[in-house]
């Protein structure tokens, strides 16, 4: 049995779609944070898998780039839902639903 | 049945899983180690791959930097563990279930449909070639040192932001 | 000066615009009156001098157009804004300005101490405004214009007292009467100007009139046309069907009844006719109709004048008869008497108006008959003046009533034979009768009225009015005295007014048998008659007062039915009337307007609100609700993909 890529891509898929339903479902906040993390690492598989299988170096110099914006997004967006807490003192997503009609 | 085949299936099984745990767990902290364990378990897939430097780099930056960033935030903020899953908003979540499953039956569909491994078989010397540091940087430096340094200044302001957005306001 | 022709129509407009806007501030009622009645008296003279300057131009180019601006210019429909300055327009014109100036100084007294007096002055200046406009038009449309302008300031006027009650009635009753009643005539004008654009091409008289003798139509064609315009002249003219307004409008003021429906609105169906002749021409059936009509008419309203007790009631049905004279001279071909008739009818027809309204004032808005007698006493002027009208309407000799009226009697026995002749004779009977009973029973005899009123003569500005008519109504006829007596000078006023009529003359062309010794023998047998039913009058109603009484409790039955009108109102009421009103109560207000209008827009409305409704549950504010549309969005993306493979 040979690893081809289709593996590497579905093994992808499934946590970038684990993500999306963890991102839709759960209530704290922090933890959607978290799922979001998945999702992009999720990306991160793929493009190192087609870089690795077509020998460019490119795709992970894209990881690379994704691997500081990720960091920089987890950053701001903690602050956020600190200075969230600091108002509503929860971070339960029901509770903040200021945006209602 | 070589050691590629062995390490991605203990290596895959063992993301996978902890994805799915990840999200169900009631408790953040619980979640929150079983994402490090999770990208733990992608760094061997990246060597498995033969990418050095993104394996090493995804060990120091996601699970070593970020995820104790959010634990941090954890620690701080100590949110109330959530009630059990299907206790509040059945209905919605039980429709996010079927469309993500309804998404992933698509994706699968797709990359079968696609059959992208008639095209690309990989070619061990380039594979390794391209892992290496040095290939990565040069081509950093020299053709993409344009999104380098805005990448730069994107992490100047997400610190500058987040210092803001985080700090106490002092009356 | 003909040039200068419009403004008569200017000038009352910007007297309605002056007295509409600033009257309610000017707390001057001489002003007010001033500026009203000078507008009318400016219009006078520019139109005196237009007819001196016309009088002297040679026949051929006595027309003259003045256009304003262009109108209308679509598809093949050019209309403008212009007068036609000629010699029927000038002598409508003359009767217009004249008269109006006569009863608008007239008005000055009579509207005194009323709150609203600027606005009758608005409104009178706004009828002259619309009235000149029909005169002078030279094109259909323009003519509509002032034709319906006519019938709003009637509504207006009419209604001028909008507070005042009746027993069964209120005067808004009847302002909306003689406006419904007019929109169905008017209805049959535009028929008719449809057909006329239709066969024609052009709505212009010029234009029309010409090529009415150069193409070739049928008959029938011309038939229709003028059914249609006549139907609009009963309309406005007050001819069976549609006169049932006229009587009721009497609870307008009196100048109003005396200007609008005596001396000009309802003289302008007679003028449409007369501006159309060579459509009726060509129509010879429709002027047998319009002449059986107006004998009709004539005939009828005259049996009901007799027994009527208000005295402005008495006078609006022997308008009605009058008018019916003055169709029946259209109908049988002599326009150019007919126009005379309108002439001296303005002249004697708002004199006993005006006289009817000094009586009125005098015994403090008293209109019954029967509460006056023997006010000769106190008001000479009036009384005198008034038997003045009186012996010209009922055509006695030389007065102008007498000149105009056998003219219509000779032409009728002369073109169309002896019946409409004796018909006329008898209604001229009846006409001479019933002004004197009105004339017997108001001012001589014993008095009937209270001790509580003091009748008094009228001051300056209304009997000057009422001697200036007086003077006109003896005068006016010699302008058109017949060949038989004036020889070689022929009947002056026909000579004027001959090259309008030209072309319908020569296309009727039955000026039958005309010896003088009929002429002369018809007219003394209508003055003899004439004669006799005044002192039969006056026996009846100064000597022995019983024989009336007598005759109608011998005679009850046809006395209740000429009291009342020969129950048409209520005729009108039970066929049409009702029935529309019931239709328009339930079927189109409950029904068609209630639930399936109102139905459907309350449905539309509840749709979008439970639509709303329904959309307002996506925006729960919390973005993750948001982020599962965005992936069921992505699910059908993908999906459509698929199925693109």
């Amino acid at each position: 049995m040979n690893i081809t890529i289709e593996y590497y891509m579905i093994l992808s898929a499934f946590m970038f779609v684990v993500g999306i339903a963890g991102v839709l479902t759960r209530r704290n906040a922090i933890i959607v944070f978290m799922c979001i993390e998945l999702m992009l690492n999720s990306a991160n598989l793929t493009l190192v898998a087609f870089s690795s299988y077509l020998g460019s170096s490119v795709g992970q110099l894209f990881v690379f780039f994704v691997m500081t914006v990720a960091a920089a997004e987890a950053a701001v967006g903690l602050a956020i839902i600190i200075a969230i807490f600091r108002n509503k003192l929860t971070v339960n997503i029901d509770d903040i639903n200021i945006l209602k009609w | 049945m070589n050691l590629e085949v062995i390490l991605f299936f203990v290596f895959g099984i063992i993301a996978a899983v902890s994805s799915i745990l990840m999200i169900t767990r009631n408790s953040a902290v619980i979640a929150a180690l079983y994402l490090i364990l999770n990208f733990a378990s992608l760094a061997g897939l990246y060597l498995t791959l033969n990418a050095q430097f993104i394996a090493v780099a995804q060990v120091i930056v996601y699970a070593g930097a970020i995820m104790v960033l959010f634990l941090f935030v954890i620690m701080l903020l100590r949110p109330e563990n959530e009630k059990k899953f299907l206790e509040s908003n059945p209905k919605i979540k039980v429709f996010a279930f079927v469309i993500a499953g309804f998404v992933l039956l698509q994706l699968i569909y797709i990359i079968f449909f696609s059959r992208p491994s008639s095209i690309l078989s990989k070619n061990l010397n380039s594979s390794v070639e391209a892992g290496t540091i040095e290939s990565i940087g040069y081509i950093l430096f020299k053709d993409y040192v344009v999104p380098f340094e805005a990448a730069g200044f994107l992490l100047l302001a997400a610190t500058i932001g987040a210092l803001i957005l985080a700090k106490k306001k002092y009356d | 000066m003909r040039e200068l022709i419009y403004l008569t129509v200017a000038l009352p407009l910007l007297g309605f615009l002056i007295n509409g806007i600033f009257g309610n501030r000017i707390k001057n009622e001489k002003v007010i009156g001033l500026i009203g009645s000078s507008t009318i008296g400016i219009s006078f003279i520019v139109t005196l001098l237009a007819f001196f300057e016309t009088l002297s131009l040679p026949t051929d180019q006595r027309q003259l157009i003045v256009s304003l601006f262009t109108w209308l210019k679509v598809g093949g429909l050019d209309v403008s804004f212009a007068y036609q300055v000629d010699q029927l327009s000038l002598v409508m014109a003359l009767i217009v300005t004249g008269v109006g100036f006569i009863i608008h100084v007239y008005s000055i007294g009579y509207m005194h101490g009323d709150k609203s007096f600027w606005r009758f002055f608005a409104y009178l200046n706004l009828f002259i405004f619309a009235m000149m406009n029909l005169i002078l038009a030279d094109n259909f449309v323009l003519l509509f214009l002032g034709w319906e302008g006519v019938g709003l300031c009637s509504y207006l006027l009419i209604g001028f007292w909008y507070d005042r009650r009746f027993e069964k009635s209120t005067t808004a009753d009847a302002a909306k009467k003689a406006f419904i009643v007019n929109r169905i005539g008017d209805f049959g004008f535009l028929l008719g100007m449809f057909l006329i654009f239709l066969t024609f091409g052009s709505l212009n008289f010029n234009e029309v009139f010409s090529r009415a003798n150069t193409f070739s139509v049928s008959t029938a064609t011309y038939g229709f046309i003028a059914l249609f315009l006549f139907i609009g002249a009963t309309g406005k003219s007050a001819q069976i069907p549609l006169y049932v307004w006229l009587p009721d409008a009497m609870a307008g003021p009196t100048p109003v009844s005396a200007l609008i429906h005596a001396a000009t609105m309802v003289t302008a169906g007679v003028y449409m006719v007369a501006r159309c002749s060579i459509i009726f021409a060509s129509a010879p059936d429709i002027m047998m109709v319009v002449a059986i009509i107006g004998i009709m008419t004539s005939f009828f309203a005259a049996t009901i004048g007799l027994v009527q007790n208000d005295i402005k009631k008495v006078l609006a049905y022997s308008t009605v008869s009058q008018l019916g004279y003055m169709f029946l001279a259209m109908g049988v071909g002599a326009f150019g008497a007919g126009i005379f008739h309108v002439m001296t009818h303005a002249f004697f027809k708002a004199l006993l108006f005006l006289g009817a309204g000094s009586v009125i004032h005098a015994m403090h808005e008293e209109q019954d008959i029967q509460k006056y007698g023997g006010l000769k006493r106190y008001m000479p002027h009036t009384a005198i003046t008034f038997l003045i009208a009186a012996l010209a309407i009922s055509g006695i000799p030389p007065l102008s009533g007498f000149f105009s009226k056998d003219e219509i009697l000779w032409y009728s026995y002369s073109n169309f034979g002896i019946i409409f002749w004796l018909a006329g004779v008898i209604t001229a009977l009846m006409t001479a009768f019933y002004m004197f009973r009105l004339y017997f029973l108001t001012f001589e005899g014993k008095e009937r009225f209270g001790h509580n009123k003091h009748p008094h003569e009228s001051p300056k500005v209304m009997t000057v009015p009422l001697i200036v008519l007086a003077v006109l109504s003896v005068i006016g006829g010699f302008i058109g005295i017949p060949e038989v007596f004036s020889g070689e000078h022929g009947n002056q006023f026909h000579n004027w007014l001959s090259p309008i009529f030209a072309d319908a003359e020569r296309k009727i062309m039955q000026f039958g048998f005309h010896t003088h010794f009929a002429e002369i023998l018809l007219m003394v047998i209508s003055v003899l008659v004439a004669v006799a039913s005044i002192f039969f009058a006056r026996y009846v109603y100064l000597k022995s007062p019983i024989i009336a009484e007598n005759f109608s409790k011998r005679f009850a039955g046809l006395h209740k039915t000429l009291w009342n009108k020969y129950y048409v109102d209520e005729f009108y009421d039970a066929v049409i009337v009702n029935p529309i009103v019931v239709v328009s109560k339930n079927v189109f207000w409950k029904f068609t307007d209630g639930k399936i209008i109102d139905g459907l827009n309350h449905f539309i409305a509840n749709l979008l609100d439970s639509l709303g409704a329904s959309l307002r549950k996506f925006q729960n504010g919390i973005a993750q609700f948001y982020a599962l549309i965005m992936v069921f969005g992505i699910a059908i993306t993908l999906f459509w993909i698929i199925m693109s493979f």
